[in-house]
């Protein structure tokens, strides 16, 4: 039930409590009930809209970069993180296997605040062995969202 | 020519009514802002996986025709299929790939009826039966399914209606418009009363993996000595969302589906070959995708039936399909006359019961294959339309 609760949630954010009862069969307070207690466990840690900022007038670009890090002693990656994802311009820290160590995702308003931001604040740090980064050019999906194809009906109308 | 050609066509033919819904949709369709509930097929897109395998098979060149049955892997994924989801045990010498359910049940009619047959169809239902078993040659003698029993076939209902003329009884459960089932006991119950006849039984399954109860759909042919007598028609439609394919099967005892192929290669040759490989990929792989719209279609369908009953209009629980038949007769107004108000005045489209059989006059069918989001703002217009009248 938990789960199901999350997934209704995770596609659809603005669901209400009251139909999320009537999907599943159980009370409007049960389904209160719980997202306050995800929201307590730290299992819902926050909801927002998705928006295609390229159908608006707001400049974006977004960057991925790859970093290469040295961790430190006893404190493995997660500090090191902790140093990248303080910055607001720091949209996303994952860390990863492979070839590189860390994975962010960056926000700025051009290509060369970006650039700076990358040059200025990231490369110099301590622990950064090297960075490479990627310009987004264009999102064609994001988080299960299709960004540039619009769902529309095309069922036709059958005898039934 | 001494005779216009149009007085020359199939009296059988012109003779059946028009569909009664075609104005009504006529008039939706030229209307700006419609929110419609009317539409009987999945608002899914073919899974990613299938339309890709259908690519594929263009790629490949698979641009001739199969075998007129069709493929024979796709037949043998047929049977195991049915083995796997429904416990039915056939061989692929039991299964014909049809150009949708649709094709299967005009062949299965076709192939059985002989002059003056009379063919048992039970209403409300799905609109073919009645009018494929007229132009095969054969009276329909309609079943009026009440409300009452949960608009199920009962053997009562059935046992009155058999007579010596009795050749097929159309079996078509879950339910369109309905959404009713037919439970295994229920099904005993009904076998029972065959097994002194010599009816065959037409088994419309198409909705049988849209189920909402804890127990799966049961099929007929899975009753003692029903297998010998029944034809399962089915299809890849309501299942995996893939009604633009137009695949379907029929399964049936062996002899008898040699004679479905024979007239099936006549008219029609083999179905689509791109749609039977996507098909193959459906069997196959596709076990997951159905859980996933079945689990959404059952989120729908629990909104919907409440918010009916929330306005008044009592709907009992249909327990399969993707429809709800919410009863209207507290209005006053015949379900034709509601419909063409509701879509009037509110701009909402449903299908008037009637058209699915008298029996289902009183009450409108309401398709939940569309969004939740979609069928609040329906259910919100329906109540101010309500309020008003």
């Amino acid at each position: 039930m938990d789960n199901e609760i999350l997934e209704l949630l995770d596609k659809d954010s603005a669901l209400s409590a009251a139909d999320i009862a009537v999907m599943l069969g159980i009370t409007e307070a049960e389904v209160n009930d719980r997202i306050e207690s995800f929201k307590k466990d730290g299992i819902i840690v926050g909801s927002k809209v998705m928006i295609n900022w390229r159908k608006t007038s707001k400049e974006l670009v977004t960057a991925l970069i790859e970093l290469k890090v040295t961790p430190q002693f006893g404190r493995g990656f997660d500090q090191i993180a902790e140093r990248f994802y303080q910055y607001d311009q720091v949209k996303s820290v994952y860390l990863m296997s492979g070839t590189y160590d860390l994975a962010l995702q960056i926000e700025g308003r051009n290509l060369n605040e970006v650039a700076l931001f990358v040059a200025e604040k990231l490369a110099p740090m301590e622990a950064v062995v090297s960075t490479a980064t990627h310009f987004v050019l264009k999102k064609y999906k994001e988080d299960g969202i299709m960004f540039e194809e619009k769902p529309k009906d095309d069922r036709q109308v059958m005898l039934f | 020519m001494t005779k216009r050609p149009e007085d020359q066509l199939n009296t059988v033919l012109t003779s059946l009514p028009p569909s009664g819904i075609r104005k009504l949709f006529d008039i939706a369709s030229t209307m700006e802002g419609v929110v419609s509930l009317g539409i009987g097929e999945p608002d899914f897109i073919t899974p990613w996986h299938i339309r890709n395998a259908g690519i594929r098979s263009l790629e490949k060149g698979k641009t001739q025709y199969t075998a007129n049955a069709g493929l024979a892997e796709l037949r043998k994924a047929v049977a195991a299929y049915l083995k796997r989801r429904f416990g039915l045990e056939y061989s692929e010498k039991n299964v014909l790939i049809t150009v949708g359910g649709s094709e299967a049940i005009d062949v299965a009619m076709r192939a059985f009826i002989r002059p003056g047959d009379e063919v048992i169809v039970p209403q409300p239902s799905f609109v073919c039966y009645g009018p494929l078993a007229a132009m095969a040659g054969a009276k329909p003698v309609y079943i009026d399914l009440d409300r009452d029993n949960g608009f199920k076939l009962t053997p009562e209902a059935l046992k009155a209606a058999i007579t010596d003329r009795t050749k097929l009884l159309v079996l078509p459960f879950p339910n369109n418009p309905t959404g009713s089932i037919l439970k295994e006991s229920e099904l005993r119950a009904i076998a029972d009363v065959l097994r002194d006849t010599d009816v065959i039984v037409l088994a419309d399954e198409i909705y049988a993996e849209l189920t909402y109860t804890d127990r799966r759909h049961v099929s007929i042919a899975s009753i003692e000595g029903m297998k010998e007598r029944t034809v399962i028609v089915s299809g890849f439609s309501k299942a995996y969302a893939m009604t633009g394919w137009r695949l379907g099967y029929a399964v049936s005892p062996e002899p008898v589906n040699a004679v479905l192929t024979k007239l099936h290669q006549y008219a029609i040759m083999c179905a689509p070959t791109m749609s039977q490989y996507a098909a193959l990929e459906a069997l196959n792989e596709g076990d997951g995708d159905i859980e996933d719209m079945r689990r959404e279609y059952n989120y729908r369908r629990k909104l919907i039936v409440k918010g009916f009953n929330d306005l008044g209009l009592k709907c009992f629980e249909p327990e399969g399909a993707f429809y709800c038949f919410p009863d209207i007769s507290s209005t006053g107004l015949s379900s034709d006359d509601f419909c063409q108000k509701l879509l009037q005045e509110e701009k909402v489209a449903l299908v008037p019961g009637g058209a699915f059989g008298r029996s289902g006059e009183g009450f409108v069918r309401a398709s939940y294959a569309y969004s939740a989001e979609h069928i609040k703002t329906a259910l919100e217009r329906v109540g101010r339309f309500l309020n008003k009248l």
